[in-house]
């Protein structure tokens, strides 16, 4: 789950990391209110999911109370990457003199978070990881006992980092260890971590990805959820409990497994169609998981037409094809549905789909290739 | 012969009292699967399927000598269920719970690893060898002895391919879900090196999908191996930065694109089915 600048650095000070004074504006005026309780100048930026916030003229400045409410109102609605900008984090202004970079990243192969700093700060890791892999340190951490202090230093001073900022430093690192460890993080950056003209090391700014399966025990995090602009469907799906992906074409597809659902995708790739979602009903589903599933994918307006694929396990297709026929009624008149089913119950719910005269697939290929099929036959129609 | 599971393992099942682990007690007893005992805490002395149950997995253990674990538990405690069957010495740990938190998984890792334990999973559907048992929730109804070895990322998706193998002939003598989190117990690679050690087995058939690298590390391996492996990739067609059902299933920058993973397997001339109807041909033409 992503979560906000501010919110990120809202965990990062509570871990002791020394970050601007600032609190969040949803109007112009909130703005003024904060700038001139803070005192100016002020930074305005933009609290969307995105990078490359400062490039799209999502962070600006102001000198006085006047100027942040203005620099609020031109940035506040604006559009980036697809995204509208809704709230605005007002903080003081500092004066960097330089800018470092220190991340964790969870990493697959080394199974624990890996440490990741550079004197190369304030633009993005990946580009530096591409043309000066040499300016990264980085160094797995041993969850046997989280990062010591003096692993810390040692990190960041292998780095080559200053003296002038080396103690305060390793001490962020540490503590954006602990952060990440504690909060159940995939990744948390600080990027810059400033030096600043009058001596001072502080978080410029922070990204904190948190684990979703780590969600049930982090309750405060989990309440920050919020629906993301581009695609407010993926939102409303995890409310409901459904494991779902909008994408871009006009085909739904609902299966169970997520293995199955993505090579059903494919399939309907490559028998001409393009898929609208991916949805996994995950294992033992029953008729109204599956009358769920289809008014779901149904609610998407590009949607054409629905294929169910369902491997029958612990699902049964007996349960599976109910739950079709439930839904049936409630889908928008003549959209052809085609379901596939195999495995546990099968014989019974293809017995009950026919007695609806619904179409069925005798397998995955023969599925995907009808319902492009009568999607296609339905736009001619039309 | 066969890789990881035989008629002599002995398997206790952890959360053997809730819904998933009686149900699936059941059924791996149906498959012929030598299940000795289960562990459930404060539910020690009662019977399940007529096994009888622990309060804990160390008791389980010197009751019934089991060298071998299914794991059943909810994800809030299922990586200790997994720290607690390695630290009382059960050799091999499969782990079925979907969910558990990735930090908890790195630390579980280490007290693996410390006892020298397997671990398959955790999110996978188990394995099975067919005449011998099976230790998760694979339908064994599918299944035929025979030279195929089969390892995947993902569950109902080994189900289909099995059953186009069995359908086509091809019998299989260990089948692997591997899991499909970001995090697992045990890599393709693991797997392909003791396949490569089987004398029952002649190919290896290895469902990927996208994210992370363990199958560009497979590619590598495969150079090194003297029998045939078939691959088939899924998500071709996933955009990249979403989550695709599995936690480890992502695209993220340019690493773990099915692009990426059907190259490096054809670098090393492992045939790539484009669909897994393809699979049996390719099978059949290496055998």
């Amino acid at each position: 789950m992503k979560i906000h600048e501010y919110q990120a650095k809202d965990i990062l000070a509570r871990y002791g990391v020394p970050v601007q004074p600032g609190k969040v504006a949803y109007t112009p005026e909130e703005a003024e209110t904060i700038a001139r309780e803070l005192g100016v100048p002020v930074v305005i930026k933009a609290q969307v999911y995105v990078g490359g916030r400062g490039k799209a003229g999502g962070i600006q400045f102001g000198d006085t109370p006047a100027e942040a409410k203005a620099a609020a109102a031109r940035v506040l609605g604006m559009d980036i990457k697809g995204l509208t900008v809704e709230k605005v984090l007002v903080t003081a202004k500092i004066d960097i003199k330089e800018e470092y970079y220190l991340g964790i990243v969870l990493d697959r192969k080394t199974q624990a978070p890996v440490v990741m700093v550079s004197t190369a700060g304030g633009i993005d890791i990946e580009e530096v990881a591409a043309t000066t892999p040499e300016k990264i340190i980085q160094q797995p951490i041993d969850m046997h006992w989280g990062l010591r202090p003096f692993e810390a230093l040692n990190i960041v001073s292998a780095a080559g980092f200053p003296p002038h900022v080396l103690r305060q430093s390793a001490a962020i690192l540490t503590a954006l260890a602990r952060a990440f460890i504690e909060s159940d993080a995939n990744l948390a950056e600080i990027n810059p971590l400033a030096y600043t003209d009058d001596g001072k090391v502080m978080a410029a700014d922070g990204k904190i990805v948190i684990d979703d399966n780590g969600l049930f025990r982090q309750k405060e995090y989990a309440t920050w959820a919020e629906p993301e602009e581009a695609n407010p469907l993926e939102y409303e799906a995890k409310q409901a409990g459904l494991t779902y992906v909008k994408l871009d074409g006009d085909v739904g597809i609902i299966g169970n497994g997520a293995g199955l659902v993505m090579t059903t995708l494919d399939m309907v790739a490559r028998s001409g169609g393009k898929p609208a979602n991916f949805l996994d009903i995950g294992g033992g589903a029953k008729a109204e998981t599956m009358y769920k599933s289809l008014t779901f994918v149904a609610k998407d307006p590009q949607v054409k037409g629905i294929l169910v694929n369902i491997f029958g396990g612990i699902t049964r297709g007996e349960e599976v094809a109910k739950g079709v026929i439930l839904a049936q009624a409630e889908l928008p008149a003549g959209m052809p549905i085609v379901v596939r089913l195999s495995g546990t119950g099968a014989e019974e719910g293809r017995a009950i789909l026919k007695d609806a005269g619904l179409d069925w697939g005798k397998d995955m290929r023969d599925a995907s290739e009808k319902i492009v099929a009568a999607i296609a036959r339905t736009e001619k129609g039309q | 012969m066969s890789i990881l599971i035989d008629k002599t393992t002995r398997v206790i099942v952890q959360g053997i009292t809730g819904r998933e682990g009686q149900y699936h007690t059941h059924n791996m007893l149906a498959a012929g699967t030598n299940v000795v005992g289960g562990v459930t805490p404060g539910k020690g002395g009662q019977t399940v399927e007529g096994v009888p149950v622990f309060d804990t997995v160390a008791q389980a253990k010197i009751k019934t000598d089991a060298n071998a674990t299914c794991i059943f538990v909810p994800p809030a405690g299922a990586a200790d269920a997994i720290i607690e069957a390695a630290s009382a010495g059960i050799e091999l740990i499969v782990c079925i719970t979907e969910g558990i938190p990735v930090i908890e998984m790195t630390r579980a890792m280490l007290v693996v690893h410390e006892h020298g334990a397997r671990l398959i999973g955790p999110n996978c559907p188990g394995l099975c060898t067919p005449g011998a048992g099976k230790i998760g929730i694979i339908p064994y109804q599918i299944f035929t002895p025979g030279p195929v070895g089969f390892i995947s990322r993902s569950g109902t998706l080994t189900y289909e391919v099995v059953s186009l193998l069995t359908e086509a002939g091809l019998g299989q003598s260990t089948c692997i879900g591997i899991g499909g989190d970001p995090i697992i117990g045990s890599t393709f690679v693991d797997y392909l090196q003791l396949f490569e050690n089987d004398p029952q087995t002649q190919v290896v058939v290895m469902c990927g999908e996208i994210g992370g690298s363990d199958e560009e590390d497979a590619a590598e391996y495969i150079k090194t191996m003297s029998k045939p492996v078939v691959a088939f990739i899924s998500g071709r067609t996933a955009p990249a930065g979403k989550r695709m059902g599995h936690a480890g299933a992502i695209i993220s920058g340019n690493t773990g694109t099915a692009q990426g993973k059907v190259a490096a397997l054809q670098a090393a001339k492992v045939p790539v089915a484009d669909t897994i109807f393809d699979i049996p041909e390719l099978v059949k033409k290496v055998l």
